[in-house]
Protein backbone atom coordinates (compact mmCIF):
# COMPACT_ATOMS: atom_id res chain seq x y z
CA UNK A 1 0.00 0.00 0.00
CA UNK A 2 1.22 3.53 -0.96
CA UNK A 3 0.52 6.14 0.94
CA UNK A 4 0.70 9.96 0.59
CA UNK A 5 -0.22 11.98 3.86
CA UNK A 6 -1.96 15.24 2.59
CA UNK A 7 -1.64 16.60 5.69
CA UNK A 8 0.78 16.22 8.46
CA UNK A 9 3.05 18.44 11.02
CA UNK A 10 5.89 16.63 10.54
CA UNK A 11 8.15 19.23 12.89
CA UNK A 12 6.24 18.09 15.74
CA UNK A 13 6.88 14.91 15.45
CA UNK A 14 9.79 12.05 15.93
CA UNK A 15 12.17 10.23 13.92
CA UNK A 16 10.03 7.14 15.44
CA UNK A 17 7.12 8.43 13.35
CA UNK A 18 8.84 8.97 9.93
CA UNK A 19 10.04 4.97 10.66
CA UNK A 20 6.65 3.79 11.61
CA UNK A 21 5.11 5.75 8.84
CA UNK A 22 7.47 4.55 5.87
CA UNK A 23 7.11 1.01 7.79
CA UNK A 24 3.33 1.56 6.94
CA UNK A 25 3.87 2.37 3.31
CA UNK A 26 3.87 6.47 4.06
CA UNK A 27 6.05 7.54 0.85
CA UNK A 28 4.75 11.29 0.49
CA UNK A 29 3.68 13.75 2.76
CA UNK A 30 2.56 17.47 2.39
CA UNK A 31 3.09 19.45 5.50
CA UNK A 32 0.66 22.60 5.96
CA UNK A 33 2.57 25.83 7.98
CA UNK A 34 -0.11 25.96 10.58
CA UNK A 35 -0.64 26.92 14.63
CA UNK A 36 2.29 26.17 16.87
CA UNK A 37 0.83 25.66 19.98
CA UNK A 38 2.27 28.46 21.54
CA UNK A 39 1.36 32.08 19.97
CA UNK A 40 3.59 33.59 17.31
CA UNK A 41 4.76 37.22 18.13
CA UNK A 42 5.96 38.43 14.98
CA UNK A 43 7.10 37.62 11.25
CA UNK A 44 10.29 36.63 12.07
CA UNK A 45 9.25 33.94 14.25
CA UNK A 46 7.26 32.64 10.74
CA UNK A 47 10.44 33.20 8.43
CA UNK A 48 12.20 30.57 10.79
CA UNK A 49 9.30 28.25 10.77
CA UNK A 50 8.55 28.25 6.84
CA UNK A 51 12.39 28.16 6.33
CA UNK A 52 12.39 24.98 8.41
CA UNK A 53 9.86 23.51 6.49
CA UNK A 54 11.90 24.22 3.34
CA UNK A 55 14.97 23.02 4.69
CA UNK A 56 15.55 20.84 7.89
CA UNK A 57 12.19 19.06 7.70
CA UNK A 58 12.48 17.76 3.84
CA UNK A 59 16.11 16.46 4.70
CA UNK A 60 14.69 14.81 7.70
CA UNK A 61 12.10 13.10 5.97
CA UNK A 62 14.47 12.14 3.47
CA UNK A 63 16.65 10.62 5.57
CA UNK A 64 13.68 7.92 6.13
CA UNK A 65 12.71 7.71 2.30
CA UNK A 66 10.05 9.94 1.86
CA UNK A 67 9.05 13.01 0.31
CA UNK A 68 8.15 15.79 1.89
CA UNK A 69 6.63 19.14 0.61
CA UNK A 70 5.23 22.26 2.40
CA UNK A 71 2.20 24.54 2.03
CA UNK A 72 2.82 28.15 3.10
CA UNK A 73 0.24 30.54 4.63
CA UNK A 74 -0.87 32.88 7.87
CA UNK A 75 -2.72 30.37 9.08
CA UNK A 76 -6.54 31.92 10.39
CA UNK A 77 -5.74 31.52 14.25
CA UNK A 78 -3.22 34.20 13.98
CA UNK A 79 -4.54 36.04 11.02
CA UNK A 80 -6.08 37.58 14.43
CA UNK A 81 -2.94 39.37 15.81
CA UNK A 82 -2.15 42.35 14.52
CA UNK A 83 1.27 41.39 15.41
CA UNK A 84 1.58 38.76 12.98
CA UNK A 85 -0.85 39.94 10.13
CA UNK A 86 2.51 41.41 8.29
CA UNK A 87 3.96 37.94 7.18
CA UNK A 88 1.07 38.39 4.36
CA UNK A 89 3.58 40.78 3.00
CA UNK A 90 6.22 38.08 2.87
CA UNK A 91 4.47 35.62 1.86
CA UNK A 92 4.88 36.04 -1.83
CA UNK A 93 8.77 35.27 -1.46
CA UNK A 94 7.89 31.92 -0.49
CA UNK A 95 5.52 31.20 -2.74
CA UNK A 96 7.57 30.98 -5.62
CA UNK A 97 9.96 28.21 -3.85
CA UNK A 98 9.82 25.01 -5.31
CA UNK A 99 8.71 22.78 -2.37
CA UNK A 100 5.51 24.91 -1.92
CA UNK A 101 2.50 23.04 -3.30
CA UNK A 102 -0.36 25.24 -2.26
CA UNK A 103 -1.22 27.84 -0.18
CA UNK A 104 -2.60 26.89 3.15
CA UNK A 105 -3.55 26.27 5.93
CA UNK A 106 -6.01 29.34 5.34
CA UNK A 107 -9.58 29.27 6.20
CA UNK A 108 -11.25 30.50 9.59
CA UNK A 109 -10.93 29.94 13.04
CA UNK A 110 -13.67 32.27 15.06
CA UNK A 111 -15.11 33.50 11.49
CA UNK A 112 -13.74 37.14 12.40
CA UNK A 113 -13.34 40.32 9.70
CA UNK A 114 -9.55 39.50 10.06
CA UNK A 115 -9.88 36.16 9.30
CA UNK A 116 -12.24 37.52 6.20
CA UNK A 117 -9.00 39.19 5.24
CA UNK A 118 -6.44 37.27 5.52
CA UNK A 119 -8.73 34.23 3.76
CA UNK A 120 -9.53 36.66 0.97
CA UNK A 121 -5.71 37.93 0.58
CA UNK A 122 -4.49 34.26 0.82
CA UNK A 123 -6.81 33.17 -2.19
CA UNK A 124 -5.63 35.85 -4.61
CA UNK A 125 -2.27 34.61 -3.84
CA UNK A 126 -3.02 31.35 -4.19
CA UNK A 127 -4.48 32.47 -7.75
CA UNK A 128 -1.49 34.74 -8.88
CA UNK A 129 1.22 32.09 -7.68
CA UNK A 130 -0.26 29.25 -10.08
CA UNK A 131 -0.70 27.46 -6.77
CA UNK A 132 -4.01 25.84 -5.11
CA UNK A 133 -5.19 26.36 -1.50
CA UNK A 134 -5.57 24.11 0.96
CA UNK A 135 -8.69 25.66 3.69
CA UNK A 136 -9.20 24.54 6.73
CA UNK A 137 -12.50 24.18 8.40
CA UNK A 138 -13.11 25.32 11.99
CA UNK A 139 -13.68 23.36 14.61
CA UNK A 140 -16.43 25.44 16.68
CA UNK A 141 -19.64 26.44 14.04
CA UNK A 142 -18.48 24.14 11.72
CA UNK A 143 -21.42 24.21 9.20
CA UNK A 144 -21.88 27.86 9.21
CA UNK A 145 -17.86 28.19 9.11
CA UNK A 146 -17.75 25.44 5.42
CA UNK A 147 -20.83 27.78 4.13
CA UNK A 148 -18.46 31.12 4.80
CA UNK A 149 -15.21 29.07 3.08
CA UNK A 150 -17.51 27.96 0.05
CA UNK A 151 -18.66 32.08 -0.27
CA UNK A 152 -14.97 33.23 0.13
CA UNK A 153 -13.83 30.71 -2.53
CA UNK A 154 -16.45 31.43 -5.22
CA UNK A 155 -16.26 35.38 -4.69
CA UNK A 156 -12.51 34.83 -5.53
CA UNK A 157 -9.80 34.09 -8.44
CA UNK A 158 -9.39 30.58 -7.54
CA UNK A 159 -11.64 27.93 -8.95
CA UNK A 160 -13.11 25.88 -6.50
CA UNK A 161 -11.54 22.73 -8.25
CA UNK A 162 -8.22 24.10 -6.93
CA UNK A 163 -9.21 24.15 -3.66
CA UNK A 164 -8.87 21.53 -0.93
CA UNK A 165 -11.46 21.47 2.01
CA UNK A 166 -10.39 19.83 4.66
CA UNK A 167 -11.37 18.53 8.01
CA UNK A 168 -14.83 17.51 6.65
CA UNK A 169 -17.41 15.38 8.23
CA UNK A 170 -20.76 14.08 8.04
CA UNK A 171 -22.57 17.19 8.20
CA UNK A 172 -19.83 19.40 6.02
CA UNK A 173 -19.39 17.01 3.18
CA UNK A 174 -22.20 17.27 1.03
CA UNK A 175 -22.12 21.47 0.58
CA UNK A 176 -17.98 20.89 0.05
CA UNK A 177 -18.77 18.36 -2.72
CA UNK A 178 -21.62 20.48 -4.43
CA UNK A 179 -19.24 23.30 -4.45
CA UNK A 180 -17.08 20.85 -6.79
CA UNK A 181 -13.52 21.45 -4.19
CA UNK A 182 -11.47 18.47 -3.06
CA UNK A 183 -12.99 17.33 -0.10
CA UNK A 184 -10.04 16.62 3.06
CA UNK A 185 -10.93 14.36 5.97
CA UNK A 186 -8.26 14.18 9.02
CA UNK A 187 -8.83 11.32 11.16
CA UNK A 188 -7.97 11.55 14.39
CA UNK A 189 -8.03 9.31 17.69
CA UNK A 190 -10.64 10.82 19.37
CA UNK A 191 -12.00 13.88 17.82
CA UNK A 192 -12.70 15.13 13.90
CA UNK A 193 -12.93 11.31 11.82
CA UNK A 194 -12.52 8.25 12.78
CA UNK A 195 -11.68 5.17 10.48
CA UNK A 196 -15.21 3.39 10.67
CA UNK A 197 -17.24 7.52 9.83
CA UNK A 198 -14.49 7.50 7.14
CA UNK A 199 -15.51 4.19 5.47
CA UNK A 200 -18.99 5.25 5.81
CA UNK A 201 -18.77 8.40 4.30
CA UNK A 202 -16.84 7.10 1.35
CA UNK A 203 -19.41 4.65 0.60
CA UNK A 204 -22.03 7.20 0.79
CA UNK A 205 -20.00 9.96 -1.70
CA UNK A 206 -17.62 7.82 -3.53
CA UNK A 207 -13.64 8.17 -3.67
CA UNK A 208 -13.34 11.03 -6.53
CA UNK A 209 -11.30 13.95 -4.87
CA UNK A 210 -11.39 12.47 -2.09
CA UNK A 211 -8.37 12.97 0.55
CA UNK A 212 -7.71 11.21 3.49
CA UNK A 213 -5.41 12.74 6.31
CA UNK A 214 -3.90 12.06 9.58
CA UNK A 215 -3.35 15.44 10.44
CA UNK A 216 -0.75 14.40 13.07
CA UNK A 217 0.44 17.39 15.03
CA UNK A 218 1.77 18.05 18.41
CA UNK A 219 -1.66 16.85 20.10
CA UNK A 220 -3.00 13.71 20.24
CA UNK A 221 -2.61 12.33 16.87
CA UNK A 222 -1.58 9.03 15.39
CA UNK A 223 0.40 9.10 12.16
CA UNK A 224 -0.10 5.80 11.09
CA UNK A 225 -4.42 6.84 10.81
CA UNK A 226 -3.89 7.37 6.95
CA UNK A 227 -2.88 3.63 6.68
CA UNK A 228 -5.64 2.31 9.20
CA UNK A 229 -8.05 3.96 6.82
CA UNK A 230 -6.62 2.30 3.82
CA UNK A 231 -6.78 -0.99 6.06
CA UNK A 232 -10.19 -0.86 6.83
CA UNK A 233 -11.17 0.15 3.23
CA UNK A 234 -9.81 -3.35 2.32
CA UNK A 235 -11.74 -5.26 5.33
CA UNK A 236 -15.15 -3.62 4.30
CA UNK A 237 -15.08 -4.03 0.60
CA UNK A 238 -13.08 -1.47 -1.38
CA UNK A 239 -10.35 -3.26 -3.97
CA UNK A 240 -6.48 -2.18 -3.73
CA UNK A 241 -7.67 0.14 -6.66
CA UNK A 242 -9.88 2.43 -4.57
CA UNK A 243 -7.43 2.88 -1.38
CA UNK A 244 -4.76 3.53 -3.65
CA UNK A 245 -6.91 6.70 -5.55
CA UNK A 246 -7.45 8.11 -2.16
CA UNK A 247 -4.73 7.39 -0.53
CA UNK A 248 -1.85 8.03 -3.47
CA UNK A 249 -3.03 9.38 -6.67
CA UNK A 250 -5.99 12.21 -5.11
CA UNK A 251 -3.92 13.94 -3.04
CA UNK A 252 -0.99 13.58 -6.19
CA UNK A 253 -3.45 14.90 -8.54
CA UNK A 254 -4.55 17.58 -6.19
CA UNK A 255 -1.06 18.93 -4.97
CA UNK A 256 0.01 18.45 -8.71
CA UNK A 257 -1.85 21.26 -9.48
CA UNK A 258 0.73 23.32 -8.46
CA UNK A 259 3.52 21.92 -11.28
CA UNK A 260 6.05 21.48 -8.38
CA UNK A 261 5.55 17.85 -6.72
CA UNK A 262 8.96 16.01 -7.18
CA UNK A 263 8.14 12.41 -5.30
CA UNK A 264 11.71 11.23 -5.98
CA UNK A 265 13.22 11.49 -2.80
CA UNK A 266 16.55 10.06 -4.64
CA UNK A 267 17.59 13.89 -5.06
CA UNK A 268 18.90 13.82 -1.70
CA UNK A 269 22.36 11.45 -2.98
CA UNK A 270 24.21 12.83 0.49
CA UNK A 271 22.03 11.87 2.81
CA UNK A 272 22.26 8.56 1.71
CA UNK A 273 26.28 8.45 2.50
CA UNK A 274 25.84 10.22 5.41
CA UNK A 275 23.32 10.92 8.17
CA UNK A 276 22.70 13.54 10.60
CA UNK A 277 19.80 12.95 12.41
CA UNK A 278 20.31 9.51 13.04
CA UNK A 279 22.76 9.70 15.92
CA UNK A 280 24.97 6.36 14.85
CA UNK A 281 24.56 3.45 13.25
CA UNK A 282 23.40 0.69 15.65
CA UNK A 283 26.19 -0.32 17.91
CA UNK A 284 25.77 -3.62 17.10
CA UNK A 285 25.35 -4.43 13.28
CA UNK A 286 22.56 -6.75 13.41
CA UNK A 287 20.09 -4.57 15.78
CA UNK A 288 17.37 -3.79 13.62
CA UNK A 289 17.08 0.00 13.52
CA UNK A 290 13.95 -0.47 11.14
CA UNK A 291 10.65 -1.85 11.67
CA UNK A 292 9.29 -4.26 9.05
CA UNK A 293 8.25 -2.80 6.06
CA UNK A 294 6.32 -3.51 3.55
CA UNK A 295 8.95 -2.57 0.81
CA UNK A 296 12.02 -2.03 0.09
CA UNK A 297 14.07 0.12 2.93
CA UNK A 298 14.67 3.56 2.15
CA UNK A 299 18.24 3.60 0.40
CA UNK A 300 20.03 5.48 3.35
CA UNK A 301 23.09 4.33 5.10
CA UNK A 302 23.75 5.32 9.09
CA UNK A 303 27.26 5.89 9.14
CA UNK A 304 27.36 9.09 11.40
CA UNK A 305 26.89 10.47 15.00
CA UNK A 306 24.88 13.50 15.91
CA UNK B 1 35.79 0.63 8.77
CA UNK B 2 39.40 -0.22 10.66
CA UNK B 3 40.18 -0.53 13.76
CA UNK B 4 41.15 2.98 15.49
CA UNK B 5 45.48 3.73 16.20
CA UNK B 6 46.45 4.71 19.55
CA UNK B 7 47.32 7.31 18.80
CA UNK B 8 48.28 9.99 15.62
CA UNK B 9 51.64 10.09 16.65
CA UNK B 10 52.11 6.23 15.78
CA UNK B 11 51.36 6.78 12.53
CA UNK B 12 54.75 6.03 10.23
CA UNK B 13 54.12 5.07 6.80
CA UNK B 14 54.34 8.14 3.84
CA UNK B 15 51.29 9.61 2.29
CA UNK B 16 53.27 11.94 -0.07
CA UNK B 17 51.77 10.01 -3.10
CA UNK B 18 48.19 10.69 -1.82
CA UNK B 19 49.40 14.26 -1.33
CA UNK B 20 51.26 14.92 -4.78
CA UNK B 21 48.13 13.45 -6.51
CA UNK B 22 45.82 15.81 -5.04
CA UNK B 23 47.50 18.44 -3.82
CA UNK B 24 47.95 20.35 -6.68
CA UNK B 25 44.86 20.97 -7.34
CA UNK B 26 43.53 23.78 -9.35
CA UNK B 27 40.53 24.71 -6.95
CA UNK B 28 42.44 27.81 -5.23
CA UNK B 29 43.01 29.33 -8.59
CA UNK B 30 41.22 32.51 -9.27
CA UNK B 31 37.88 32.44 -10.93
CA UNK B 32 38.77 33.81 -14.26
CA UNK B 33 41.24 30.74 -14.72
CA UNK B 34 38.42 28.54 -13.97
CA UNK B 35 36.14 29.83 -16.74
CA UNK B 36 39.21 28.75 -19.68
CA UNK B 37 39.64 25.54 -18.07
CA UNK B 38 38.36 22.77 -19.93
CA UNK B 39 35.76 21.04 -19.16
CA UNK B 40 36.87 17.23 -20.12
CA UNK B 41 37.09 15.34 -16.82
CA UNK B 42 34.83 15.83 -14.04
CA UNK B 43 31.48 17.99 -15.00
CA UNK B 44 29.59 14.73 -14.34
CA UNK B 45 30.57 14.75 -10.84
CA UNK B 46 30.75 16.16 -7.59
CA UNK B 47 33.57 13.82 -5.93
CA UNK B 48 36.86 15.55 -6.74
CA UNK B 49 38.82 18.40 -5.42
CA UNK B 50 38.23 20.79 -9.08
CA UNK B 51 34.85 22.47 -9.07
CA UNK B 52 33.56 22.81 -12.86
CA UNK B 53 33.48 26.64 -14.16
CA UNK B 54 30.77 28.37 -15.52
CA UNK B 55 31.38 27.33 -18.78
CA UNK B 56 31.82 23.66 -17.67
CA UNK B 57 28.05 23.72 -16.07
CA UNK B 58 26.47 25.61 -19.35
CA UNK B 59 28.04 23.11 -21.51
CA UNK B 60 26.92 20.18 -19.24
CA UNK B 61 23.34 21.41 -18.90
CA UNK B 62 23.05 22.53 -22.70
CA UNK B 63 23.85 18.85 -23.25
CA UNK B 64 21.55 17.18 -20.92
CA UNK B 65 18.64 19.72 -20.36
CA UNK B 66 15.41 18.67 -22.38
CA UNK B 67 13.95 21.71 -24.93
CA UNK B 68 11.53 23.46 -22.63
CA UNK B 69 14.55 23.40 -19.66
CA UNK B 70 16.91 24.85 -22.37
CA UNK B 71 14.49 27.84 -23.93
CA UNK B 72 13.89 28.59 -20.18
CA UNK B 73 17.39 28.59 -18.44
CA UNK B 74 18.60 30.16 -21.71
CA UNK B 75 15.83 33.23 -21.29
CA UNK B 76 16.79 33.33 -17.65
CA UNK B 77 20.35 33.73 -18.03
CA UNK B 78 20.12 36.76 -20.43
CA UNK B 79 17.53 37.85 -18.57
CA UNK B 80 19.97 37.74 -14.98
CA UNK B 81 22.51 39.27 -17.80
CA UNK B 82 20.73 42.28 -18.48
CA UNK B 83 19.40 42.97 -15.60
CA UNK B 84 21.61 42.29 -12.09
CA UNK B 85 20.85 44.18 -9.23
CA UNK B 86 17.87 44.68 -7.00
CA UNK B 87 14.79 45.40 -8.88
CA UNK B 88 11.55 45.44 -6.53
CA UNK B 89 10.58 43.11 -3.73
CA UNK B 90 12.00 40.24 -5.56
CA UNK B 91 14.33 40.51 -8.83
CA UNK B 92 13.33 38.75 -11.90
CA UNK B 93 16.80 37.07 -11.26
CA UNK B 94 15.81 36.12 -8.05
CA UNK B 95 12.56 34.39 -9.03
CA UNK B 96 14.04 32.35 -11.58
CA UNK B 97 16.44 31.30 -8.92
CA UNK B 98 13.67 29.81 -6.83
CA UNK B 99 12.30 28.15 -9.30
CA UNK B 100 15.10 26.72 -11.58
CA UNK B 101 14.54 23.58 -9.41
CA UNK B 102 11.23 22.70 -10.97
CA UNK B 103 11.93 24.52 -14.65
CA UNK B 104 15.12 22.30 -14.68
CA UNK B 105 14.80 19.24 -12.65
CA UNK B 106 16.49 18.74 -9.37
CA UNK B 107 19.41 16.99 -10.70
CA UNK B 108 20.37 19.87 -12.85
CA UNK B 109 19.08 22.64 -10.06
CA UNK B 110 22.61 23.29 -8.71
CA UNK B 111 23.78 24.26 -11.89
CA UNK B 112 21.06 26.18 -13.37
CA UNK B 113 21.11 27.98 -10.03
CA UNK B 114 24.73 28.78 -10.20
CA UNK B 115 24.90 29.68 -13.37
CA UNK B 116 21.74 32.03 -12.92
CA UNK B 117 23.85 33.77 -9.59
CA UNK B 118 26.95 33.95 -12.38
CA UNK B 119 24.91 35.43 -15.08
CA UNK B 120 23.60 38.35 -12.44
CA UNK B 121 27.02 38.89 -11.31
CA UNK B 122 26.00 38.48 -7.61
CA UNK B 123 28.19 40.24 -5.46
CA UNK B 124 28.90 38.68 -1.51
CA UNK B 125 25.51 41.10 -0.33
CA UNK B 126 23.13 39.96 -3.38
CA UNK B 127 24.55 36.07 -2.18
CA UNK B 128 23.93 36.94 1.53
CA UNK B 129 20.59 37.82 1.06
CA UNK B 130 19.68 35.20 -1.62
CA UNK B 131 21.10 32.52 0.63
CA UNK B 132 19.12 33.98 4.12
CA UNK B 133 15.64 33.87 1.75
CA UNK B 134 16.13 30.73 0.22
CA UNK B 135 15.30 26.92 0.72
CA UNK B 136 18.09 24.26 1.59
CA UNK B 137 18.28 23.98 -2.17
CA UNK B 138 19.04 27.31 -3.12
CA UNK B 139 21.59 28.15 -0.08
CA UNK B 140 23.18 24.76 -1.29
CA UNK B 141 23.66 26.28 -4.77
CA UNK B 142 25.01 30.29 -3.27
CA UNK B 143 27.87 27.73 -1.51
CA UNK B 144 28.78 26.13 -4.91
CA UNK B 145 28.95 29.94 -6.24
CA UNK B 146 31.18 31.26 -3.97
CA UNK B 147 34.36 30.31 -5.36
CA UNK B 148 33.12 31.37 -8.83
CA UNK B 149 31.82 35.22 -7.37
CA UNK B 150 33.30 36.58 -4.42
CA UNK B 151 37.51 36.93 -4.31
CA UNK B 152 37.72 37.58 -0.59
CA UNK B 153 36.64 36.01 2.56
CA UNK B 154 34.15 38.75 2.69
CA UNK B 155 30.93 35.67 2.16
CA UNK B 156 32.75 33.62 5.11
CA UNK B 157 29.46 33.92 6.96
CA UNK B 158 27.54 32.25 4.97
CA UNK B 159 29.97 29.30 4.90
CA UNK B 160 29.75 29.50 9.05
CA UNK B 161 26.12 29.19 8.79
CA UNK B 162 26.03 26.38 6.74
CA UNK B 163 28.64 24.30 8.92
CA UNK B 164 26.53 25.11 11.45
CA UNK B 165 23.62 23.31 10.47
CA UNK B 166 23.37 19.25 10.21
CA UNK B 167 21.84 19.02 6.98
CA UNK B 168 25.11 16.79 5.15
CA UNK B 169 24.10 18.20 1.90
CA UNK B 170 24.78 21.74 2.78
CA UNK B 171 27.53 20.70 4.79
CA UNK B 172 29.28 19.11 1.73
CA UNK B 173 28.56 21.85 -0.33
CA UNK B 174 29.93 24.70 2.66
CA UNK B 175 33.56 22.66 2.29
CA UNK B 176 34.18 23.25 -0.86
CA UNK B 177 36.92 25.58 -3.11
CA UNK B 178 35.75 28.63 -1.18
CA UNK B 179 36.33 27.39 2.32
CA UNK B 180 39.75 26.06 1.38
CA UNK B 181 40.72 29.50 0.67
CA UNK B 182 39.37 31.27 3.59
CA UNK B 183 38.10 29.55 6.35
CA UNK B 184 40.32 29.74 9.81
CA UNK B 185 41.91 26.87 10.78
CA UNK B 186 40.12 26.34 13.61
CA UNK B 187 37.07 26.24 11.78
CA UNK B 188 38.15 24.29 8.96
CA UNK B 189 39.54 21.68 11.29
CA UNK B 190 35.59 21.54 13.06
CA UNK B 191 34.76 21.18 9.42
CA UNK B 192 36.57 18.51 8.56
CA UNK B 193 35.89 16.31 12.10
CA UNK B 194 32.00 17.75 10.97
CA UNK B 195 32.37 15.94 8.01
CA UNK B 196 33.41 12.85 9.67
CA UNK B 197 30.67 13.02 12.38
CA UNK B 198 27.89 13.25 10.25
CA UNK B 199 29.26 10.95 6.94
CA UNK B 200 30.02 13.47 4.97
CA UNK B 201 32.83 11.74 2.26
CA UNK B 202 36.10 14.11 3.08
CA UNK B 203 36.59 13.50 -0.49
CA UNK B 204 34.31 16.52 -0.54
CA UNK B 205 36.17 18.79 1.49
CA UNK B 206 38.01 21.00 -1.03
CA UNK B 207 42.06 21.24 -1.27
CA UNK B 208 41.97 18.90 1.91
CA UNK B 209 45.55 17.48 1.22
CA UNK B 210 47.07 20.88 1.04
CA UNK B 211 45.39 22.10 4.33
CA UNK B 212 45.89 19.01 6.49
CA UNK B 213 49.19 18.69 5.34
CA UNK B 214 51.37 18.95 8.80
CA UNK B 215 48.72 20.16 10.94
CA UNK B 216 49.51 18.64 14.20
CA UNK B 217 46.32 19.99 15.62
CA UNK B 218 44.19 18.49 13.49
CA UNK B 219 45.86 15.22 14.08
CA UNK B 220 45.27 15.40 17.27
CA UNK B 221 41.97 16.11 17.30
CA UNK B 222 41.42 13.29 15.05
CA UNK B 223 42.81 11.38 17.52
CA UNK B 224 41.07 11.89 20.25
CA UNK B 225 37.56 11.50 17.85
CA UNK B 226 38.98 8.24 17.31
CA UNK B 227 39.64 7.21 21.16
CA UNK B 228 36.20 8.11 21.86
CA UNK B 229 34.70 5.82 19.02
CA UNK B 230 36.81 3.34 20.61
CA UNK B 231 36.06 3.64 24.06
CA UNK B 232 32.54 3.62 23.43
CA UNK B 233 32.81 0.08 21.46
CA UNK B 234 32.16 1.44 18.00
CA UNK B 235 34.57 1.73 15.08
CA UNK B 236 36.17 4.51 13.47
CA UNK B 237 35.16 5.52 10.14
CA UNK B 238 37.72 4.97 7.44
CA UNK B 239 38.00 8.63 6.54
CA UNK B 240 39.49 9.78 9.91
CA UNK B 241 42.47 7.63 9.28
CA UNK B 242 42.53 9.03 5.69
CA UNK B 243 42.71 12.64 7.58
CA UNK B 244 45.30 11.42 9.73
CA UNK B 245 47.18 10.47 7.00
CA UNK B 246 47.11 13.78 5.45
CA UNK B 247 48.25 15.28 8.91
CA UNK B 248 51.38 13.32 8.35
CA UNK B 249 54.51 14.47 9.58
CA UNK B 250 54.09 16.42 12.80
CA UNK B 251 53.61 15.35 16.06
CA UNK B 252 50.75 16.27 17.78
CA UNK B 253 51.41 18.98 20.90
CA UNK B 254 50.99 17.13 23.74
CA UNK B 255 48.51 17.82 26.59
CA UNK B 256 46.12 19.98 25.11
CA UNK B 257 43.34 20.92 27.02
CA UNK B 258 39.91 20.88 24.93
CA UNK B 259 36.42 19.98 25.57
CA UNK B 260 34.39 17.00 24.00
CA UNK B 261 31.09 18.64 22.64
CA UNK B 262 28.59 17.02 21.29
CA UNK B 263 26.69 18.13 18.14
CA UNK B 264 23.65 18.74 18.05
Amino acid sequence: MRIFDPHIHMTSRTTDDYEAMYAAGVRAVVEPSFWLGQPRTSPASFRDYFDALLGWEPFRAAQYGIAHHCTIALNPKEANDPRCVPVLDELPRYLVKDNVVAVGEIGYDSMTPAEDNALATQLQLAADHGLPALVHTPHRDKLAGLRRTVDAVRESALPPERVLVDHLNETTVKEAKDSGSWLGFSVYPDTKMDEERMVAILRAYGTEQVLVNSAADWGRSDPLKTRKVGDLMLAEGFDEDDVDRVLWRNPVAFYGLSGRLNLDVTGTEATHEGNSVLRGAPKDPHEPDFGPGDGEEPARVPVAEV
Amino acid sequence: MTQPRATPAARTDSTQDTIQDRGNSDSAQAPEDAETRDAQDDTHSTHTARTPSPADLRRHLTTHLDEAARTWLEHALDEAAAHPGIHGPISPWELRLAEAGRRCGAAHADAARVLILHAARAGTDALTRVYFQGTADERRAVLHALPHLVSGPGALPLVEDALRTNDTRLLTAAVGPYAARHLAPHDWRHAVLKCLFTGVPVEHVADLPRRAHGDGELARMLGDYAAERTAAGRTVPEDLNRVLDLTESVTPAPGTDHPHGKES
